[in-house]
């Protein structure tokens, strides 16, 4: 009895219009657009980044011991040789083959794969690319890597904040490589010079051991480019483990 | 269409608010991981960091 009577105290339900409908469609839209632009602003290098650094921690694994060597704080550079280090043999394309640790930005580790395609720039298991008609790891000449500034995790995004003496690591299946970060460049995106064998001068035959770094400037831009410089400092055998200092960066001591 | 998902769940208004927000949170977290990353590919592509 006093259901029926509740039944007949309710509503009558309407049924939804097609104009009804369409606003609510609408409103999810522009909910999903706007959780587009805020994920893209705040959250995509966080997230797509973590996976790229997973990824990382795991090829690196792969690619040799990661175990801090002896730590040296009095002489951190003591391990470090400077004669010809071991070479490395070209990898394929999209082949990944090294990876870069850079401590200043933030415990920094990326896997670097072979060529600056986009399969390898937007790669969430690489995020580097590297230029295949520059050097090694190493080699006389000059490294040069390409990163995204931002969206794809961002490999690159706070590379403005290197500051002049920045260690700059790169392991290889052979050796820990250790770069010295010395400046940067704005040019526009054309300025094929920075990644001569001799950055800035194409003219002149490779001379020493360097490492250059491209992105995009300003952010979320290509109109220009952000170039950083290093020199090599030198180099430890892969089987050593991780250069003790960069161990220490990383809270693995 | 919100008013009849809401009478198709289950059990009552406590109940009904959980299984909203579980809802909610598994649409969040296929788009964080998933579906945003596939239209920035796909649509916004990055600009290109290289020299050319």
């Amino acid at each position: 009895m006093a259901r029926q009577q509740r039944a007949e105290g309710r509503r009558p339900r309407r049924r939804a219009s097609a104009a009804s409908v369409l606003g609510e469609l609408l409103v999810t839209a522009g909910v999903l657009a706007l959780g587009y632009a805020g994920w893209q602003l705040w959250l995509s290098d966080a997230v797509l980044g973590g996976q790229q650094q997973e990824a990382a921690r795991s090829f690196a694994s792969q690619l040799g011991p990661i175990q801090p060597g002896p730590p040296d704080a009095s002489a951190p550079d003591a391990a470090l040789r400077t004669d010809e280090p071991p070479a490395e043999p070209a990898a394929a394309d999209r082949e990944s083959f090294a990876v870069m640790y850079i401590p200043r930005l933030g415990g920094f580790e990326r896997v670097i794969g072979e060529g600056t395609s986009r399969a390898v720039l937007d790669s969430l298991e690489q995020g580097l690319a590297h230029y295949s008609d520059s050097a090694q790891p190493g080699e006389l000449g000059n490294f040069a890597v390409a990163g995204h500034r931002n969206g794809q995790g961002g490999p690159f995004t706070h590379l403005d904040e290197l500051r002049v003496g920045d260690r700059i690591y790169v392991q290889t299946a052979g050796a820990w490589h250790v770069y010295e970060f010395r400046n940067h460049e704005y040019v526009p995106p054309t300025a094929v010079e920075v990644v001569a064998p001799v950055p800035q001068q194409p003219e002149t035959p490779a001379d020493g051991r360097y490492l250059t770094l491209t992105t995009c400037n300003p952010e979320w831009s290509a109109e220009g480019r952000l170039i950083a410089y290093a020199t090599w400092l030198g180099w430890q055998e892969a089987e050593a483990g991780m250069p003790a200092e960069l161990a220490a960066s990383l809270g693995r001591a | 269409m919100y008013a009849a998902l809401w009478r198709a769940l289950p059990g009552p208004w406590p109940v009904r608010l959980l299984l909203v927000a579980a809802l909610l949170a598994a649409v969040a977290w296929f788009l964080v991981l998933h579906g945003y990353p596939w239209v920035m590919q796909t649509f916004f592509p990055t600009p290109d960091p290289t020299i050319t």
